[in-house]
């Protein structure tokens, strides 16, 4: 404790060194780290979160989604949706939460912002991204995620299928809907907000977006381009991400306990990690999660994308051939290969790059400029963004979009400030 | 002692079925070529440069028991512990745990001493002491309060110590992820654990414990079978396992 208060107060007294000498804006703003790849694999340091229950009533469920689809045998585990909810015992706002790019239901990040909005009052009901396998492979009508339109309804299927059992089974009453994401799943709640405008089912009150790109493509470029960073290139991926493994292996090794809050945190200073390293890190943490939705999806399909059509899977085939390959893919390829050409050839998708602008918050913008319960909540040097970028969101969203200038992709999320924001936001 | 015999029953079981089962191999050459097929994208020695390929000759037994844990946490060992833990009162959830915990850092200083710690015999032995008398029989952790590290040694561990491989990865029914070594060495650490639970509970209320120590253990680990989000999820676990530990054995 004394440590703490001493550096607190340091911090402090650096703070106000650095505020008197700069200029608006970012004087008030406290998240400590300002480098953008820091900032995204590090996330906020414990000293600096938001003050959460530490235990709420946060419960693993599952529900059918289509009754009568067969599972592949490889997949048997997979064919009810898994989501999570949080319920007040008394009459209560409800709000969806919707994870990120390969991210499931009980992942870290939804569950700080179902302490969140449970403490500030919600039931909340948290959902996967429709990029995790088992959405995949439960509750995607096409099995090919990334489709804007499609995974809007996947989503929209599945909160409406829940929303009957919350009535039914749990016998909660609710008094309004809202809906937030956060990256790919900020992205996925604008489309699920518009497409709401239609059917009707929860006419939300408020939707927050969190860091969401604004074209999907160049997102993944992006991220394609940042595990390119790997040391000797993407044919190094295994060895890359074993030595990492095993560098955080030797931390945990000389660490007295448990991975605590800040192992991160503790881990990226010892390993004293260079920028590139840690783009490559990140493009890595990308790469396991579309290695599982790639191969999930291939499978559902059976395109013959990376498994060979006639190959029958069974629960005990060893995948790890397979996995080589499907790890040795980026987004892009995945895009290119297989993605576009199946929406080409089963839904007549328009050229190649009328399709790529159509996967974009810049498709949708007349409806986000003119619907007034839209908010978004980015950070200025968000690497999930193309230079520039941020400035849709300005123009589109003017004032209610909050924008703060640091904090990476998703790295201040649990940070006082934007815990308090994000509250607000569905509170005021 | 039922526990202790249930338990050697399993290991024979799963020995005996080793003999005769040969993971699934896979031959691409009879299949149509897939957009992305293996010897276009990865270099020939792939295989050989990647250290997450662990020894696991028997695998298809193993994804066998892998896929057995999962029905029975899914439908035996969860709603144990979601029972336990809604008729059980937060705080009493954690003295049970405490004591058990206790028990095992008896464990703890035997392996830490046949390793010759003198650091991890000295807090292990320093903990039992503290916890099994300021602390209640073990109740309360007030070793941990008065700041003296945790180490854990299990007899696999030790076995490591003095240079024994891990032999080929063993999925252990109900325990989960393993290697032939560290299975071994689950039956001195079964024999002292349960020896210490007759001591205190006689022979029918050590098994009682033992099943409470089970759903008190499991109620505290997150991991679920067949959850993680990986379609890999069999070969992630058994890398990753295998990694964990080589880390304990060296630390």
């Amino acid at each position: 404790m004394v440590k703490h208060s001493i550096l607190r107060s340091g911090l402090i007294g650096l703070g106000l060194l650095l505020a008197t000498s700069s200029w608006a804006a970012t004087e008030e703003y406290g998240y400590p780290i300002k480098d953008k790849y820091v900032a995204t694999v590090v996330g906020t340091p414990s000293e600096y979160f938001a003050d959460l229950p530490k235990k709420i009533p946060f419960k693993s469920r599952r529900v059918s989604i289509f009754p009568d689809r067969e599972v592949p045998d490889a997949f048997f585990y997979d064919s009810e949706l898994l989501y999570s909810v949080a319920l007040q015992k008394k009459a209560a706002p409800l709000i969806f939460l919707i994870a990120g790019t390969g991210s499931s239901h009980n992942g870290g990040t939804n569950y700080q912002m179902a302490r969140a909005f449970y403490q500030a009052g919600f039931h909340v009901v948290s959902l996967s991204s429709p990029t995790f396998s088992n959405f995949v492979i439960s509750a995607s009508r096409t099995g090919v995620p990334g489709h804007a339109e499609h995974d809007a309804e996947d989503l929209y299927r599945a909160m409406e299928k829940i929303h009957t059992i919350l009535l039914d089974k749990d016998n909660i009453e609710i008094t309004g809907f809202n809906l937030t994401g956060y990256s790919l799943g900020g992205f996925n709640s604008a489309y699920v907000a518009k497409l709401d405008e239609q059917r009707k089912s929860f006419n939300f009150d408020r939707v927050l977006l969190i860091n969401p790109p604004v074209s999907l493509y160049n997102s993944i470029s992006l991220l394609d381009r940042m595990a390119n960073n790997i040391p000797g290139g993407v044919d190094n991926f295994n060895l890359f991400f074993e030595d990492l493994v095993r560098g955080f292996g030797e931390i945990y090794k000389r660490s007295s306990g448990d991975l605590g809050d800040n192992f991160l945190y503790d881990a990226y200073r010892a390993l004293d990690l260079k920028d590139e390293e840690l783009a490559a890190l990140i493009g890595v943490a990308f790469r396991l999660s579309s290695a599982s939705m790639v191969f999930a999806s291939d499978v559902m399909t059976n395109y013959g994308y990376v498994k060979p059509k006639e190959m029958r899977l069974t629960r005990h085939t060893d995948l790890q051939p397979l996995s080589r390959v499907v790890y040795r893919l980026g987004f892009t390829d995945y895009y290119h290969e297989y993605f576009y050409p199946y929406y080409r050839d089963n839904e007549n998708a328009a050229g190649r790059d009328a399709f790529v602008q159509s996967e974009s918050l810049t498709h949708i913008q007349d409806y986000l400029r003119n619907s007034p319960k839209i908010t978004v909540m980015h950070n200025e040097n968000d690497v999930i963004l193309e230079p520039g970028e941020i400035d849709f969101f300005r123009e589109v969203f003017g004032d209610r979009a909050k924008i703060y200038p640091y904090g990476g992709h998703c790295g201040n999320m649990s940070y006082r400030d934007n815990v308090a924001h994000m509250i607000n936001t569905f509170t005021r | 002692m039922m526990t202790n015999f249930l338990r050697g029953a399993l290991l024979i079981t799963v020995f005996s079925m080793a003999a005769c089962s040969t993971g699934p191999t896979m031959q691409m050459e009879n299949y149509s070529e897939p957009v992305f097929s293996a010897d276009r994208i990865l270099s020939e020695d792939a295989g050989e440069r990647s250290a997450s390929a662990v020894y696991d000759p028997w695998q298809g037994m193993n994804r066998r028991i892998y896929n057995f844990n999962y029905h029975f946490d899914r439908y035996v060992f969860l709603p144990a512990t979601r029972g336990y833990q809604n008729v059980t009162p937060d705080l009493a959830e954690e003295g049970v745990s405490n004591f058990f915990d206790n028990l095992k850092d008896v464990n703890t200083f035997l392996n830490s001493v046949l390793q010759l710690s003198p650091t991890k015999s000295a807090q292990s032995l320093g903990r039992v002491a503290v916890n099994s008398t300021i602390g209640l029989l073990g109740l309360i952790d007030v070793a941990t309060m008065f700041g003296i590290d945790r180490p854990v040694e299990d007899f696999g561990q030790t076995l490591g110590r003095w240079g024994a491989g891990p032999g080929p990865y063993l999925m252990v029914p109900v325990l989960g992820p393993s290697s032939l070594r560290d299975g071994i060495g689950l039956i001195p650490d079964t024999m002292v654990n349960s020896y210490l639970k007759e001591e205190i509970f006689g022979e029918d209320g050590a098994t009682i414990a033992s099943v409470v120590d089970a759903v008190s253990t499991r109620s505290k680990v997150k991991f679920r079978y067949y959850e993680t989000g990986s379609t890999f999820e069999y070969e992630t676990v058994r890398w990753l396992w295998t990694t964990k530990r080589e880390l304990d054995v060296a630390k």
